[in-house]
């Protein structure tokens, strides 16, 4: 199981959902330490580390780095290729997404999070079904807005 | 609460912002639970699938307690519902997965399980995706209400590995046929042993195969998205058949198939390979296969230029290191270690150190290895470590001559590590008469060499090598007169230093006043330690936690000690984890049990030589001091002393324990008759080890001898580990006595002569027959023994609760009868009873008379003889 996934960049948190239940402050202090960790690392380095008890597999997206901590028993492989979907996603949602897309439309980034990984697992690793969920919900959301414009508000 | 009216909010974008505030920023202890509760209720049952499955989103991002009580008897029924949309299953089994971790207590077990484990039959593969993991969690906990998910599994995972890659639609990854579901199969899969099924068994087989032959196979893209899923699948098998660990050749197969991924490109495979290698070395079909790497991580563990990947090269190398290949390991780590990040030294050095040790086929090669090891890495060499060659060398004879010699060279550099210092004090104090014959390192030599090194070292291995100077005072008579000035100097006479202090003017003393066989006696070679389980080990251990240390675990330390030591694993329980005591370093007492010289010197002689030594000193401090520390003995019972802790406890009653330590129970029964009595004691090995030459005899004092007679029946000289060994003792009463029998106990246990010494609990009172008598014969007899001397009263405070019950109770045990109604003062007690000894029987009358205001009692005892009167009194009055 993953226990939490945060996307930063040098310094900057952009995203972060927490499988377990932690304080804040706890949560903080984390994110600090495994910042610092991550960043120290060379290019070319192995995407996995044994942090704390947990391992914590990582991967550089342009300047955007992505990070999921999993338990012992957990594949590291697969993890990262839950991060890769995870791109693949937002890339198809945002088309070509980059980092502002995430600063501007960081709900949408959570929803498609809420729709691909549930509970720290894979709930839906199809793209199509995915992104059909998160379609559906915009056209209500965009349904909402003609309706209110129409009333002109 | 902006929020929480968001949520409540029929317009879709309102709610969805209410919730995604909710999710992030809402942790699961707020006090607005409550009424999101509420919300989320009224969403759940909307039947809108967009509105439910934001609401278990919500449930499983939260996944509070609250939440819990309010919606897991909801959810399971929602998601094994025919109805149910597929998406809003998939939500609803990871929901009620973060639900089951959080609050298991919460979430019922019921009908709906087993309808869960059909989930893995659906058609949607999203849904199935959902639910194994599920499923695997639910199945970590309970295996047994889950087991008909194997076959299915199986079936399914049987459907993905031989489906043609495009046949899954948008399930497939880069030409990988669903790969998360793969890996969640497996995972599921490892939650069991292998199948009993021999179909069911084949077929898990073969897709196994299958898998090991798609990686044998070209790949169909050259993405690395293709290869990290296929390789994750690939993994996850090795995973399960190591799990497993039943086919060889699937073992052997997945060993070779590692081995190729040592030399991918790739650093993520290569570190995965180390990882997944060391659970491999573990396995017994697989360890020769893996072996045959060595080259290749070796290489690893020079080129490779990832830490983390180097790590993982050090544990793969512990893993599989045996007899066969221990000194090539050895000597490639010590040499990676002089320029190893400082990050891992710590670990290695004690890897290093262990498997120098448990490999060791020579012990030259043992002793060379470790003072490498505190040449190269000093700094990173813990106490333990260095104790634990001082252990070897000195338990070892043949080695110490060469160990003696090896460290004089090593000290000859000019600037060495302290630990060498330490190392090297101690084994030439202990041995340097072993390398003195030789002119180039004869005792004057030895000594200025230890000396020269003196003034740099902290204050801890000063003292210890203070304790060597006296030791070589003892070995080489002739350079006494030079070590005598050397402790005389003002700067170890008045160091500031109390310990420094103490250990120079107290050797100073010793060595000027004692004589040479007293010296000798004193300054004894120190005896062999008793064999436990390597401190070393036990500190790795600490340091990794349990289950990271692969091959270890089980393993019988052979080094040390003789055939009989090595099974001694058992044996830590004597002195806990004070590893310290171990050895004699600076101010540590030492085991008293593990030096029978000194105390066999106490047993044989009248005059205790050392106590006479003892008293030389004005001020013996308790524990400051090396003479006190091997004299005296803090750590455990002295095995000279007789215990008699629960001596008084048998007073009153027959049975019971006596005697109680780490390695020993000691039980009694007792019954008597008239002047004849029999005790059965049992003695229970509380270890896993057999007691050797085991021996208990009795023993009484000369004047004993004429009162008593006792007979102790021989017994069996081996315990075995946790076993029983009874022994009868027969006695009989000849005359009133005051003294008692000692139980005298011997054992070899761990190489080591254990002593104990029990009294055991036979008093006069146990030949009591107890006699009824009416009101007027009592008082009439009791007038009859008016003499002053017949009478013995005291007056003495309670010690427990006054409760009449109890008293009663312990005037029975005593013996006597107990006579109601005799007294006018019915709260006082009266006993009559006859004590049978061979030659005389003496009647003998009690008064118990109880004060509860002032918590007081007075004990008046009449009976014809006035020692006998004195005795009872004396016994049952520390009872009350």
């Amino acid at each position: 199981m993953c226990s939490f996934e945060c996307l930063f960049r040098q310094g900057k948190l952009r995203l972060q959902k927490w499988y377990v239940p932690l304080s804040d402050k706890e949560k903080k202090k984390i994110t600090r330490e495994l910042v610092q960790t991550v960043l120290a690392r060379k290019p070319k380095m192995c995407s996995f580390l044994e942090w704390r008890d947990l391992k914590v597999v990582y991967k550089r997206y342009a300047s955007l780095y992505f990070c999921c901590a999993i338990e012992d028993q957990d594949n590291e492989l697969i993890t990262l290729e839950i991060i890769h979907r995870y791109v693949e996603l937002l890339d198809k949602y945002f088309g070509s997404v980059c980092e502002l897309d995430i600063i501007f439309n960081f709900e949408k980034a959570y929803f498609i999070l809420d729709e691909f990984l549930l509970g720290g697992e894979a709930q839906e690793t199809s793209k199509k079904n995915v992104l059909k969920a998160i379609e559906q919900a915009d056209l209500l959301q965009e349904v909402r807005h003609l309706m209110k414009s129409m009333w002109g508000r | 609460m902006e929020a929480v009216n968001l949520l409540s909010s029929n317009k879709y974008t309102e709610k969805q912002i209410g919730y995604l505030f909710i999710s992030v920023l809402v942790n699961s202890n707020s006090d607005l639970i409550s009424l999101i509760n509420n919300g989320i209720k009224n969403d759940l049952a909307s039947r809108n699938p967009t509105f439910m499955n934001l609401a278990l989103h919500c449930i499983a991002n939260v996944g509070s307690r609250e939440m819990a009580e309010a919606f897991a008897s909801q959810i399971p029924s929602i998601l094994v519902a025919g109805d149910t949309m597929d998406s809003v299953k998939q939500s609803a089994a990871l929901c009620l997965l973060r639900l089951n971790r959080t609050s298991p207590d919460l979430v019922p077990m019921g009908e709906w399980t087993a309808r869960v484990v059909h989930l893995l039959n659906d058609q949607h593969l999203g849904v199935v995706t959902a639910a194994a993991s599920l499923i695997t969690t639910l199945a970590q906990k309970s295996p047994e209400d889950f087991k008909t998910s194997i076959s299915l599994a199986v079936a399914r995972l049987s459907r993905i590995v031989t489906s043609a890659s495009i046949d899954l639609q948008d399930y497939t990854y880069y030409f990988v046929a669903a790969p998360w579901l793969s890996v969640k199969l497996l995972r599921l899969l490892q939650c069991y042993p292998p199948p009993e099924d021999a179909a069911l068994r084949s077929r898990l087989t073969e897709c196994l195969e299958t898998i090991l032959n798609k990686a044998q196979e070209p790949p169909k893209s050259k993405k690395v998205q293709h290869s990290n899923a296929k390789n994750a699948v690939l993994f996850e098998a090795i995973a399960l058949i190591i799990h497993h660990d039943s086919e060889p050749t699937l073992l052997v197969r997945a060993c070779n198939q590692l081995g190729q991924f040592l030399q991918h490109r790739e650093t993520n495979l290569r570190y995965l390979a180390l990882e997944s290698m060391c659970t491999l070395a573990s396995s017994e079909f697989s360890h020769e296969a893996v072996k045959t790497h060595i080259d290749t991580v070796i290489n690893a563990l020079k080129t490779e230029r990832d830490v983390s990947v180097r790590q993982r090269a050090v544990d793969l190398l512990y893993a599989m290191c045996d007899r066969s290949n221990a000194k090539q390991i050895v000597a490639e780590m010590l040499s990676y270690l002089e320029n190893a990040d400082y990050s891992i030294r710590e670990e290695m050095v004690l890897k290093v150190a262990i498997l120098a040790e448990k490999y060791a086929v020579d012990y030259t090669w043992y002793v060379d290895t470790i003072l490498n090891l505190i040449r190269i890495a000093g700094d990173y060499v813990s106490e333990e470590v260095w104790y634990r060659v001082i252990q070897i060398v000195i338990n070892q004879d043949d080695v110490q001559g060469y160990a003696a010699k090896t460290v004089f060279e090593a000290l000859q550099a000019p600037a060495c590590h302290e630990n060498l210092v330490k190392v090297g004090g101690y084994i030439l104090g202990e041995f340097g008469n072993l390398i003195a014959g030789d002119s180039r390192s004869s005792p004057l030599v030895q000594f200025n060499l230890l000396h020269s090194k003196f003034h740099l070292c902290s204050v801890p291995t000063r003292a210890l090598l203070l304790s060597a100077y006296i030791k070589f005072i003892n070995l080489f008579p002739e350079v006494k007169a030079t070590i005598q000035d050397v402790l005389r100097s003002d700067s170890q006479l008045r160091n500031a230093d109390v310990e420094l202090q103490q250990r120079a003017i107290e050797y100073l003393r010793l060595s000027c006043i004692a004589s040479t066989d007293i010296l000798a006696t004193v300054l004894e070679e120190m005896p062999p330690f008793p064999e436990r389980e390597s401190s070393i080990l036990a500190k790795l251990k600490k340091k990794k936690g349990p289950g990271n240390l692969p091959d270890i675990d089980d393993t019988r330390w052979n080094v040390n000690g003789s055939a009989e030591h090595s099974e001694d694993t058992e044996s830590t329980n004597k002195s806990p984890p004070s590893l310290m005591a171990d050895l004699l370093p600076t101010n540590r007492p030492r085991p008293a049990s593990s030096s029978p010289t000194l105390l066999s010197a106490g047993t044989m002689g009248s005059s205790h030589p050392f106590t006479d030594l003892l008293n030389l000193n004005s001020t013996p401090s308790a524990g400051a001091s090396l003479l006190v520390d091997v004299l005296s003995d803090i750590s455990t019972p002295a095995p000279i002393t007789v215990s008699e802790d629960n001596f008084s406890r048998f007073v009153c009653k027959n049975n019971g324990v006596i005697y109680e330590d780490q390695l020993l129970q000691i039980g009694l029964k007792a019954e008597y008759r008239q002047n004849l009595g029999r005790i059965y004691v049992f003695y229970g090995n509380k270890t896993s080890t057999q007691f050797l030459s085991f021996s208990s005899s009795v023993t009484s004092s000369d004047t004993l001898k004429t009162q008593l007679n006792v007979h102790a029946k021989a017994v069996d000289p081996t315990v075995d580990g946790g076993a029983q060994l009874q022994q009868v003792v027969n006695i009989e009463c000849l005359s009133d006595f005051t003294d008692a029998p000692v139980l005298d106990i011997q054992f070899r246990y761990g190489g080591t002569l254990q002593k104990i010494a029990v009294k055991l609990p036979v008093m006069l009172n146990k030949f009591f027959q107890p006699t009824e008598m009416t009101s007027q014969d009592f008082f009439q007899r009791w007038k009859q023994l008016g003499v002053p001397q017949q009478e013995v009263q005291t007056i003495f405070k309670a010690q427990h609760p006054m409760d009449t019950d109890v008293t009663n109770a312990k005037i029975l045990g005593f013996g006597v009868a107990l006579l109601i109604g005799v007294d006018p003062n019915p709260a006082n007690f009266v006993g009559a009873g006859v004590i049978h000894t061979k030659n005389t029987q003496v009647g003998c009358l009690l008064r118990l008379e109880p004060n509860t205001q002032a918590q007081m009692y007075r004990l008046t005892l009449r009976t014809s003889r006035e020692s006998v009167s004195q005795r009872l009194c004396d016994l049952l009055s520390d009872q009350f």
